[in-house]
Parts: C-alpha cells; structure tokens; sequence
C-alpha cells in the first residue's frame, strides 16, 4: 500500500474526509471495491488504536454467550478485526431465542464464570441488576483509564442510554442521576406500523393514523381482501405480547402500568378509565381483524404472516417489517412503514422500545477484557460496519443515523423507514415503570388480554381483576 | 500336620473381597441415591424460604409460607385441577386405544409385526418436535388439520389457541405421541399370556365378548396398571407438549404444574414458589403411584394364589 492509498483511508477513518471524497480519491488511485473495504477496515482498526491500549488484555481468551441474531451475525463477521486489535481470543455459544434467557438465568444464577459478557434486553437487567449477576458499566465507562476516549459514550441515542441504566429502586425514574448502567445499547427496535402497500392499493385504504383508524383500516383489510387478515399483533402468554404495539399504543394516551405513591409503594394502574376505553378497542381489534390463532403469536409468526402475505399491516417492532421485506420472502419489496401514535390527540408515536444490549457478568474473571470487547462491539466503527455491509438495524449512535451510505441504501430498498424511524426516534423509551416484578406482571397482563379476546372476561371486569391481582403480590414482595 | 499354616493364608486371601464386595457392588447405587437426596432436599429446603433471586434482601425462612399461600391461591386450584384432568384424559383415551390397537396386532402375522413398527413411530418423535408440528398442521390459516376440518363442516375451529378446545388439542398431540408407548407394553402381555384358558373357551363356545371381559382383562391387568403408572407419571408432569403449543395459555387455560414452576423459576425467578410447587407435584405423584403400586401387587398376588 503507498503512503497516498494509506493517507486517504486514514483521513476518513478519522473524519477528515467525507465517504464521497474517499470515493473519489480511492477511484483515482484505482482502488477495487474489495479492496477499499479491507482497507477501511484496517484504518478504522488503527483509528480506533489510537489513544488507547487495546493491547492490554493479550493473550486472554473470552467466551460470549449470544442470541441467534442479525446482531450476533454481524458481530461475528467481524470479529478478526477485534482480535487483531487486542489479542483477545474470542469464542462464544449461540442460543435461540426461544432457550436463550433461561440459558442466560441458569448460567447466571448459578454463578458461573463460563461467560464474560452476553446479549440482553433491558427488561432482563431489572431481575439481573438487583440479583448482582451484572456489573454497573459506569465503573468503566466513567473511568478514563479503563475506557477508549474514542468511545463517544454521548454519541449513543439519549432514550436508550438511559433506558439501560436503572438505580434499582422499584419505580425509579429509568437514567436518573444515581442509575447503575447495567448494560450498553446494541441494536434496538421501535415499534410502529409496517403494511403491505399491494394489499393497501388493492383495498383501497391509506396508512391509518390514530387507534380508530387502525381498526376501522384492519377490519377493511380483512373483509376486502378475502383471505389475509387486517392486523399482526403479538398475543402468546408472555411479557413480549405487551412490550411492543400494545405499550406503544396504550403510552400514547398517556396510560401508565403503575403509579408511585407516597414512600415508592407502586400501585397496578391498568384499571383506570383511560385503560379500560383502551383495552376494549385493542381488544375488539384483535377479534375483528387479528389472526384466528392470535394467542399463540409470536413475533415470529407476526413477521412471518406479513412476509407471506398472510396479514395485510402489523404493528410491531419496525426491524420485524425490515427483515420480511427481504430475503426469500413472497412480499419482498411490497412492504411500507409509517409512524404511527394511536392517540388522535398526541402530538408524535411514544414507541417503547426493545434494546439488545451487551451487559458483563459480575462472574467474569477477565472484566476488563470482557469490557475491550464491550467497547469494540458497540463501537462507532463496528456500528457503521454492521449499518452498511450487514443488517444491523436499527443502529444505536446518532451519528451511524446521519451516516449517507447507510441512510442510501435503507432508502433505496425501504420506502418510508428512515422517516418512521425519524419521527419516532425522540419519543421512543421504555415506558414500563422499572420494578423487580416486570415479568410477573407482563406475563399476567398477557394471560388477562388472552381471557378478554376470547370473551372469558369482560375487559372492565379483567382489568380490575388484574390490578388486584397485582396489588395482592407487590405488597408480598414489599414493593406495594 | 504340614497344611495347616497353609489353610489360613488361603481363609485370609478370600476373606477381604468378601468383605468388602457387597459395599463396592452397592456403590453405584448410593451415588445415584445421593444424586437423587440431594436436589430433592435442596428443593425441599428452597420451598421453604422466601427467595426470589432478583429481591435478595427478602429472603428468609416463612416455614410452610409458600405452601399455604399456594393454598389460598385459586390459580394454584386451577393448575392441580388442570394436571389432573390432562392426566385423566390423556392416560384414559391411549389405554382404551392402546388396548384396542394391540387386540387388533395380536395374532402374529408378517403384516401386523410391521404394523406394529411403523406405530412406533411417533414415540420416537421428541414430544417437543411433535408438538410444534401440531402447531402447523392446526393453523386456522393454512393447517391441513384445520383444511380436513372445515371439510367436516366445522369452520374456524380454533384448535389450540381457544380455550374451549386447548385442552383437547393438547391431549390430541399426547395421545398422538403415547398410544404406542401403551399398545407396545399391552401387545407384548397379550402375546404372553397363557393360552389354555382361552382355548378351553374357545372349546365350549364362549361367546368373545365374554372372553376378554372375563380372561382376557383380568389376566392383562398387570400389564395394563404397570403401562397406565408410567404414562400417569409423565402426564402430570407434562411440560414440553403444552409449552410449546401455548405456554400454557390461552389465559390460565393449560397452565399445569411444570409449566408454572417453570415460568415461576425461569421469567419470576422465584424459587421459593417454584420448589413448593415441585414439592406438592412430588407429593401427588408419589400418592398415585403409592395407589397403583398396591393395586398392582394385590392383582399379582391374586393371580399368584389362583395359579
């Protein structure tokens, strides 16, 4: 390589060229495609070198324990990079998701060393935290000697910064002052409405903007259509049939799980008349227009319906309509995302949001090569890797979402999903209050919108039944 | 007298072996007698305390706390309700059509041994992988179950995620998984029966029906409570079947003891609930066994003093 070639790649690597500039100089140097892409590599590896000892940790091995995702895919298709930047060796086990967090329970709480660092959601760290299976990151992130001065903490999206970090007391407020960052932001998803534009002409309707809209649009679909049905929304017994649309819709109008009383005693809110006015329409919704089998959905099925044409829009994570309208899939190509905030009178989407995130087991005997790779993974350069060469959507730092290439190339085959990504991205959150008994309630609340759906329960009647309920077991665990 | 010297050192060489023979050969059993005590004690122990892994300031002993709020609890009725039921109707449908299937294989022939093969078949399916292919072939949507079914006349029928017909779904895919389990053990009592009290029946023209009710049945009643014990034991512990067709949904509709203690342990971590759970499973198995057992020894002892 020449001093020129070298110069050029260096200076994008470290900011002071723009990719059109690299471009352009790595054309007039005669530089393949393929070997622009080794080269960028290789300088975003020195770049990141830089001010830092990433050699420190040599000769240590980890071990991951990982999703079966885009996520892990990306990062393992990097991984060369990361062990010729440190010397670490890196092995890892990949779970599916349906086995993946007992996996990461029964290793964590039997407090085995096996594991350095492994995939999580934020949810997971409200039972992980206080149980001491997880190291606060701030201990590392804060500590300048520890962590790259590349690493541009601030540079990742505020909303899930602080979606991650918790001080552990049952409902405080999610990134305040005295919060333990329990785990870095991977990848993370949003939710909002994907809909198949074919189904959409053939019937006639347009994106539906608010809660009303989007049944009156479902229940269409489903007569006019003769065949798919209307609306994709998750419903099996488990706390992931009310984290994504649901929540998203039910925060929208303002509607809380819980609210914090006098002394932090936390109270069951789903019985309120907001609530209720809510819960009917969701329901009446799923029983009109959702699928026959809808207490067995999944996100699997609700993604899966929607590559095969057998549902006409979900409202879901907004990642689910990006992988179905690629691939394999009978609807690649056809698919449409908009922004979606259920509440007419709201002013933008409140999505909640799902966040792979990296967290460190207290377990580990290696943290601080744990923490090399924690850094390297959630890096600006691996972030931009995984945006432009792999499916790494959706990126977690701001500036991978101003990044031209990547924003191309969702453009050109994704019409609509930077700009819903765009509207929702300042609201998006975890809207659920933080409390050790997250799965509890989630898993019952899902069990009370199965009842309702299939008419076993009134939906007023169900819901007072479940703030009981859930009153009843947060003053025997002390927290109500 | 030469050989006396020499008789002793013989006594002593044998002697050793001897004596430590019956620990050694007793060893392997001791260590899966420990393997055994060991978690049942610490579950016995667990179900004792408070103890939710991700509230560890709350831990303590309360004694019998979590058994008696397992007692003041209706869903706690519901899940032994539901185990039992699950249990009854599954265990009950695969006796009557094991039984039947294996009358029909009884006379050896070429084609009934292959027959009786191929029925094997499914049990050699992990019921996890049956199960998700009942998921399939039930979908409202493109299931050929469902498609059979609205041929019948039935439209929407919505299998397993409704909760008037879970259950029966369910229970479909045990019966689907264990028939064979019952007619293998049933065909091999039938095929080893004795054959002079039915050929003394067939002499003085008894009419068939008589026969199995009044030769048949008695003599398989050993082999019919041994099949039916197995199969109870894993009934009520069923886990992989109903959590892979509706974790245990729709509602609290399926929610039988494994699937509760698992969720409780795994999604709650609670483990305190969790072992009390496993504990009043272990009691409950325990007793019907404990009932079969008898049952089984008084028929043997019967058929034992009849010979």
């Amino acid at each position: 390589m020449t001093d020129r070639i070298k110069d050029l790649f260096d200076a994008y690597a470290a900011g002071r060229v723009s990719r059109r500039d690299l471009m352009r100089g790595a054309a007039r140097l005669g530089i393949t495609a393929a070997s622009a892409n080794f080269l960028l590599g290789s300088s975003a590896i020195e770049a990141m070198a830089a001010d830092y000892d990433w050699q420190a940790q040599k000769g240590t091995a980890i071990k991951l324990l990982l999703d079966k995702h885009p996520y892990a895919d990306a990062m393992i298709a990097d991984i060369e990079n990361f062990k010729k930047l440190t010397g670490i060796e890196v092995t890892y086990d990949v779970f599916p998701e349906d086995v993946y967090f007992d996996k990461v329970t029964a290793a964590l709480s039997s407090k085995s060393d096996q594991y350095d660092a492994f995939m999580t959601g934020a949810y997971m760290t409200w039972t992980y935290g206080p149980a001491g299976w997880v190291v606060d990151l701030n201990e590392y992130i804060k500590d300048p000697k520890k962590t790259n001065p590349n690493f541009a903490w601030d540079d990742v999206l505020p909303g899930l910064r602080s979606s991650t970090a918790w001080n552990g007391v049952p409902g405080g407020a999610l990134g305040s002052a005295d919060a333990k960052q329990w785990c870095i932001p991977w990848g993370y998803e949003l939710n909002n409405l994907a809909y198949n534009r074919k189904m959409f002409d053939k019937a006639k309707v347009s994106v539906p903007k608010n809660l009303s809209e989007l049944s009156a649009t479902a229940a269409k679909l489903t007569k006019d259509l003769g065949g798919p049905y209307g609306i994709g929304v998750r419903g099996s017994r488990s706390w992931a049939t009310i984290h994504p649309g649901f929540l998203s819709g039910y925060s929208n109008f303002g509607e809380k799980d819980f609210t914090v009383g006098p002394g932090g005693k936390l109270k069951a809110a789903m019985n309120s008349a907001g609530s209720k006015a809510f819960h009917k329409q969701w329901v009446q919704m799923i029983q009109e227009s959702g699928p026959k089998n809808w207490s067995t959905y999944t996100w699997y099925q609700v993604g899966t319906d929607l590559g095969a044409g057998a549902s006409a829009m979900i409202f879901d994570a907004d990642i689910l309509g990006y992988f179905e309208n690629g691939g394999d899939n009978k609807e690649k190509g056809n698919l449409g995302y908009a922004p979606f905030a259920a509440n007419p009178a709201a002013k933008a989407p409140t999505p909640n949001v799902w966040i792979w995130s990296l967290a460190m087991s207290s377990f580990s005997r290696k943290k601080d090569a744990a923490w090399k790779f924690m850094q390297w993974a959630t890096s600006l350069e691996h972030d931009l890797f995984g945006a432009r060469k792999m499916d790494f959507v959706n990126p977690v730092r701001a500036s991978v979402w101003k990044d031209e290439v990547f924003r191309d190339r969702i453009a050109k085959s994704y019409p609509g999903y930077l700009e819903q990504h765009d509207v929702s991205a300042p609201g998006a959150k975890i809207y659920f209050t933080a409390q050790p008994l997250f799965f509890d309630v989630t898993t019952q609340w899902a069990e009370t919108l199965q009842k309702m759906v299939a008419k076993e329960v009134p939906v007023d009647e169900g819901l007072d039944q479940l703030a009981a309920s859930i009153d009843k077991q947060m003053r025997e665990a002390g927290l109500g | 007298m030469t050989s006396q010297p020499i008789d002793d050192s013989v006594r002593v060489v044998h002697r050793r072996p001897v004596e430590w023979l019956p620990y050694l050969l007793s060893l392997p059993a001791l260590l899966v007698c420990i393997g055994i005590l060991i978690p049942f004690v610490t579950a016995l122990y667990y179900s004792t305390l408070r103890f939710r892994l991700n509230l560890p300031a709350l831990k303590g002993f309360i004694w019998f706390g979590n058994y008696t709020n397992l007692l003041y609890d209706p869903e706690f009725w519901n899940t032994v309700s539901i185990s039992l039921r699950y249990t009854a109707i599954s265990v009950g449908v695969e006796l009557v059509l094991g039984l039947i299937v294996a009358l029909l294989l009884q006379r050896r022939t070429r084609i009934n041994n292959m027959i009786s093969v191929l029925l094997l078949l499914p049990l050699m399916t992990a019921p996890a992988i049956a199960a998700l292919m009942w998921k399939l072939m039930t979908n409202p949507s493109f299931g050929i179950l469902s498609y059979l079914v609205s041929l019948a006349g039935v439209s929407d029928f919505r299998w397993a995620s409704s909760p008037s017909s879970a259950l029966f779904t369910v229970v479909l895919v045990d019966v689907w998984v264990y028939t064979p389990f019952i007619m293998v053990l049933l065909l091999a009592g039938l095929r080893s029966l004795p054959q002079q009290p039915f050929e003394a029946a067939a002499l003085d023209g008894v009419p068939r029906l008589f026969v199995f009710f009044r030769i048949t049945l008695p003599m398989l009643s050993p082999y019919i409570i041994t099949a039916s014990l197995f199969r109870l034991l894993d009934a009520i512990q069923q886990f992989d079947i109903v959590y892979a067709m509706t974790q245990g949904g729709p509602g609290n509709t399926l929610l039988v003891f494994q699937v509760r203690a698992y969720l409780e342990f795994y999604q709650y971590t609670n483990v305190g609930k969790s072992a009390a759970l496993l504990v009043v499973l272990w009691a409950i198995t325990y007793l019907l066994s404990n009932i079969f057992i008898k049952n089984w020894l008084r028929l043997r002892e019967r058929s034992h003093a009849s010979a």
